[in-house]
């Protein structure tokens, strides 16, 4: 498998995944900023109820991949995609797709925490109001069900009413982690969510993130090396809008299959 | 040159320089001191209850100015209302929708011409839209002159306010399949709410002394009016009569009235401020 070229060793890997087990099928992806080209033909499957790791270099077009999958770029004029984003099959870049349904399945969560200016309770309650109406009884469950899977709760459970501001900077990112999996979605965001955090806060966060996958299909960007290798079980590492390695996170960290990838895990640039 | 020579050059135009800014500091606050202090030394001595109780007397007769204040409060708080719902809207389309639209960039720079426009401009315009047309001064036609006023400034504070709050927090509301303009309602304007009233008051102090579109639309009365289509006496413009006025009973209820909005629009700023730095804090 070590072969010269990277597009037929990502092939490969890719046929290693059970296609079956896809949830997102990533297929010759595009990406622009205006006219700079940000992707370039990117092409990967996102294992259902995997972490998948994307790591890289800044500015290798990471986030801007992850940005496609829930078609955040769009809030933004002058950025597209083209090539197939399938969600179960279903293309999410093509014209006419509800972009607040395709975000309530696709979830996402910031590199800095963003907790909405209100209660911890209502920061919670915000997504799944909008989709669900829920009796008092019912909702008091789920914003316990989500704090508690986000690994928050014993934490805030005396202090709901309290602001969602007020809480430490690790708090606040599990709060939004709270938040973001409140409303079910099937498939999670994380875009560096441990980079402002404190080791022990972060520790606690890559618990939650491995428990989640239970639940939910997660794609994690991240620059932490370590963090990639210890949450996800696949791993994509990206160069310059271009993914160069994709394969199961052992192998890749263990035996990877190009220079490049070898020179960046092992630290010899980026 | 040395560098013992150097040093004290720089010294001096140190000493020099600071100087220059502590001087003009000091004149500055002279002068806002000097008002002030004229201010309440004459205003002062007008002020009882009667000034809030009875309406504006006949020359040499004994009186207040309860008609003018509430003719002012109420023409400012309808104009507050007005340019509230326009400049909050408007605020935020340009900084949400228009930012980089070139009909955004068009709207931002008319807003920056009306926002430093000539008030007797806007009084005139008002004149020829609502008071010519029905042949009658009216309080209608004075609110709207004040909220022309303070609707540009409540746009462009609106816009700055929210152009702040950080992108991450817009898409984490939309990240949850919120629609923007929800998120825009439910999160943004919640997360600028204390910027946003700061704007409002700040408008608020702008406009509660202006004379000038005033003469041209609600021009004064001497009685009680509840009337909004009647000309509607207001404090700014009885100062100005008043003050010009040959009697002494009127130049001293002009001092009054002069140190009521001056009180007002400190206790305004003040709140202001103190909402502002309230703020800061997470």
């Amino acid at each position: 498998m070590n072969t010269l070229n990277p597009a037929d060793q990502i092939e490969t890997s890719i046929a290693e995944v059970d296609r079956a087990r896809v949830k997102v099928d990533i297929r010759k992806l595009d990406f622009f900023y205006g006219r700079s080209r940000a992707l370039k033909a990117v092409s990967l499957p996102i294992a259902r109820n995997k972490v998948t790791a994307l790591i890289g270099p800044s500015g290798c077009g990471k986030s801007t991949l992850l940005r496609t999958l829930n078609r955040m770029y769009a809030l933004y004029p002058g950025q597209r995609a083209e090539g197939e984003v399938l969600l179960d099959g279903e293309n999410v870049l093509a014209p006419g797709v509800d972009l607040a349904r395709l975000r309530a399945r696709v979830g996402m969560v910031f590199q800095k925490p963003t907790p909405f200016p209100m209660s911890v309770y209502d920061n919670v309650a915000f997504g799944v109001r909008l989709y669900e109406t829920l009796s008092r009884a019912e909702m008091d469950a789920r914003v316990e069900e989500a704090l508690n899977r986000a690994a928050l709760w014993v934490e805030v459970k005396d202090n709901l009413k309290g602001p969602g501001l007020g809480l430490s900077g690790g708090q606040q990112q599990r709060l939004c982690v709270a938040r973001g999996i409140a409303v079910r979605p099937e498939v999670l965001l994380l875009d560096e969510p441990t980079s402002a955090l404190d080791p022990i806060s972060s520790a606690k966060l890559e618990e939650t993130i491995t428990q989640l996958k239970a639940d939910h299909t997660i794609v994690i960007v991240t620059h932490n090396l370590g963090q990639a290798a210890r949450v996800s079980d696949y791993t994509g590492f990206m160069y310059l809008g271009e993914l160069v390695e994709y394969g199961p996170t052992d192998e890749l960290f263990t035996r990877p299959a190009t220079r490049r990838t070898s020179d960046y895990i092992t630290g010899r640039f980026g | 040159m040395s560098a013992s020579a150097l040093r004290l050059r720089r010294q001096a135009v140190n000493a020099l320089f600071t100087g220059f800014c502590v001087a003009v500091t000091l004149l500055a606050l002279g002068a806002l001191a000097a008002i002030l202090w004229t201010l309440v030394e004459k205003g002062l001595g007008g002020v009882n209850l009667d000034v809030f109780i009875k309406a504006t007397p006949a020359p040499n007769s004994h009186g207040g100015l309860a008609n003018a204040i509430l003719g002012s409060v109420g023409m400012c708080v309808a104009a507050m209302v007005m340019a509230t719902v326009v400049g909050l809207l408007a605020g935020t389309w340009l900084a949400e929708y228009g930012q980089r639209s070139r009909f955004g960039a068009v709207v931002r720079f008319m807003n920056d011409v009306l926002l430093s426009s000539p008030s007797i401009l806007v009084g005139l315009f008002v004149y020829e839209l609502l008071v010519a047309p029905f042949h009658s001064f009216s309080a209608i036609a004075g609110a709207v002159a004040l909220a022309l006023l303070a609707a540009p400034v409540i746009t462009r504070t609106t816009e700055d306010v929210l152009s702040l709050q950080p992108a991450s927090l817009r898409e984490a509301g939309v990240s949850l399949g919120a629609p923007l303009a929800l998120v825009i309602r439910e999160v943004l304007w919640r997360s600028a709410r204390n910027g946003l009233l700061t704007a409002a008051l700040l408008a608020f102090a702008r406009i509660s002394g202006e004379t000038a579109p005033l003469l041209f639309t609600a021009l004064n009365n001497q009685f009680f009016s509840v009337n909004p289509l009647k000309p509607t006496a207001n404090l700014p413009v009885v100062i100005f009569n008043y003050a010009l006025s040959p009697y002494d009973d009127w130049r001293r209820l002009a001092w009054a009235g002069a140190l009521l909005i001056a009180a007002t629009v400190l206790v305004v700023t003040i709140l202001a401020r103190m909402i502002a730095k309230d703020q800061r804090r997470p």
